[in-house]
């Protein structure tokens, strides 16, 4: 029997999100029967994050409805809930962590799924704007939905980055009756993560929904007028804004790796068993790890990979040899559309637009690296979605003329070549 | 309120007992093995299969075309087939059986 089966052991989890929950479930599946400790310094029971930008804004829920696992889940499986903690440092040489209290724990295995903030941008002005929030937490969330209820008047809301958090942001503020503009610093929006074709699509699926997303457009400056902001862009051009959401991106929490001396590239560096040191294990959105089919280290921002890593982890501690072999996948939900999206499309030189006739906004994007297929976007179409993954894993050559005939049956026996 | 019986892919039967929400939830709030719901209940994972006992599928209704979609490659869909995320609990689910159904 392995030692890691001991009930004298503790794994502290620091992060109680998709990972740190995931994890501390799947370890107790595995047969882990020492103490698990989960810290966050969030003092709401853990909750899905995807919908906290969709549905959760435009509801008007109370976060336990979104919950990932109900209290008495936590109870049940005898995992202990730290919210509302600040950890503060971690001494990898007498293995314990301390909180912001001072109080200190001891672990026998630490597990950092410490995710990752909002890059909040040093533009001037904007720390002394009026209801300026980004979206990453429950708490963020229920500020944006009170400020933009507050009063009778239709709140004038700039959002500040045409990603995917901007973007839903504003879909979902739309629909809460304001008035959204979306201003992107690049010459189109989702430039790093999709295809012209793509970025084309949404922003005219906002224009549709009367949400200007506008581009090449550097916020340099807020100034105030009472509690109206002003967003002053370099092109001299300037929108009111009740309201200011920032989404320009992540930072990655890192500080407790540093001082445990991790390695960090672009993330905590880890293993194919999310390994990051003797007795130290990190998962999720805080991770560059290898990915084996692209064969590539990568650090993604994703439910599907702090999931998978968390089960990885997990078994790994309890003596499995798990290898994390995923391709990883994305959704998001803006107005009346859902894209899902597979694989990683960073290379591609080709690519192929399948349109569905007889309905509306429904096709799908295809990715090809010469013959090999990389990624897919689907839009409105799952079925897209779920013959690119199968095609992405088994690595099949794919018929792309058949492919893009939307006349040509859709099932893998017509469009794989052998 | 629904009484709602789970049988899991080692044939152990689970009888839960819900009055709001989603399936999917009620299931891995009881932490019925095979039910994930990864994605939190919006059709875009598949990690909440089940098969419903053919009889029960009155209660339940077919699958919709979204899941149809996600689970036409899986290789253990059937005609009883539904993602539990997508089916609401109510008086109406009351007396249901789930098969859950085996992952590829």
């Amino acid at each position: 029997m392995s030692q890691n089966f001991s009930e004298n052991k503790i794994c502290v989890v620091i992060g109680a999100s998709h990972g740190g929950v995931n994890f501390a479930f799947s370890l107790r599946k595995e047969g882990w029967e020492g103490r698990i400790i989960l810290f966050d310094k969030d003092p709401v029971l853990p909750y899905h994050r995807p919908p906290l930008s969709k549905a959760y804004l435009t509801s008007a829920d109370a976060i336990e409805k979104n919950a990932l696992k109900s209290a008495e889940s936590y109870e049940k499986s005898n995992i202990e809930l730290r919210l509302g903690h600040n950890v503060s440092s971690v001494n990898k040489s007498e293995k314990n962590i301390t909180l912001d209290t001072g109080e200190i724990q001891a672990y026998d295995t630490l597990v950092l799924a410490t995710g990752a903030r909002p890059i909040i941008p040093s533009i001037e002005g904007l720390k002394e704007a009026s209801n300026v929030f980004a979206l990453r937490t429950a708490s963020d969330v229920e500020q944006i939905r009170s400020a933009v209820n507050t009063g009778e008047t239709q709140k004038n809301v700039v959002v500040i980055g045409g990603g995917y958090i901007g973007l839903e942001t504003a879909a979902s503020l739309k629909k809460l009756g304001a008035n959204v503009t979306v201003l992107e610093r690049e010459e189109r929006i989702l430039a790093r993560v999709t295809a012209p074709e793509m970025s084309d699509f949404f922003e005219k699926l906002h224009a549709t929904n009367n949400v200007p997303v506008l581009t090449n457009k550097n916020v340099v400056a807020i100034t105030k007028d009472g509690n109206l902001n002003h967003v002053v862009c370099a092109d001299n051009t300037s929108y009111k804004a009740d309201i200011i959401i920032v989404g320009v991106g992540i930072h990655v929490n890192l500080e407790l790796a540093k001082q445990a001396e991790l390695e960090i590239e672009n993330g905590i560096k880890v293993d194919e068993q999310a390994k990051a040191a003797t007795d130290i294990y990190a998962i999720g959105d805080c991770t560059y790890h290898y990915n084996p089919h692209y064969d590539r280290f990568i650090r993604l921002e994703s439910v599907q990979n702090a999931v998978d890593q968390a089960k990885i982890a997990a078994a790994a501690i309890c003596d499995k040899k798990p290898v994390y072999n995923t391709i990883p996948w994305f959704w998001s939900d803006q107005y009346d559309v859902k894209l899902q999206m597979v694989g990683l499309s960073t290379g591609y030189n080709k690519l192929v637009k399948r349109i569905e006739e007889g309905a509306a906004n429904k096709f799908s994007i295809w990715y090809f690296k010469d013959d090999e297929l990389l990624a897919v976007d689907a839009v409105n179409n799952a079925k897209a979605y779920v013959l690119g993954t199968k095609f992405i894993k088994n690595k099949n050559t794919i018929d792309q003329l058949k492919l893009a005939d939307p006349n040509s049956v859709f099932k893998p026996a017509n469009l794989i070549l052998e | 309120m629904a009484k709602i019986t789970f049988i899991t892919t080692d044939n152990e039967s689970i009888t839960l007992e819900g009055t709001s929400g989603s399936v999917m939830q009620l299931a891995v709030d009881n932490d019925i093995p095979g039910i994930d719901g990864d994605c939190g209940g919006v059709c875009s994972c598949a990690t909440c299969h089940v098969h419903v006992k053919p009889e029960d599928m009155e209660k339940t209704g077919a699958a919709s075309e979204i899941e149809n979609d996600m689970l036409e490659l899986d290789d253990n869909v059937n005609e009883y087939s539904r993602l539990c995320c997508q089916l609401e609990i109510s008086d109406a689910l009351d007396g249901v059986v789930l098969q859950v159904a085996e992952r590829d």
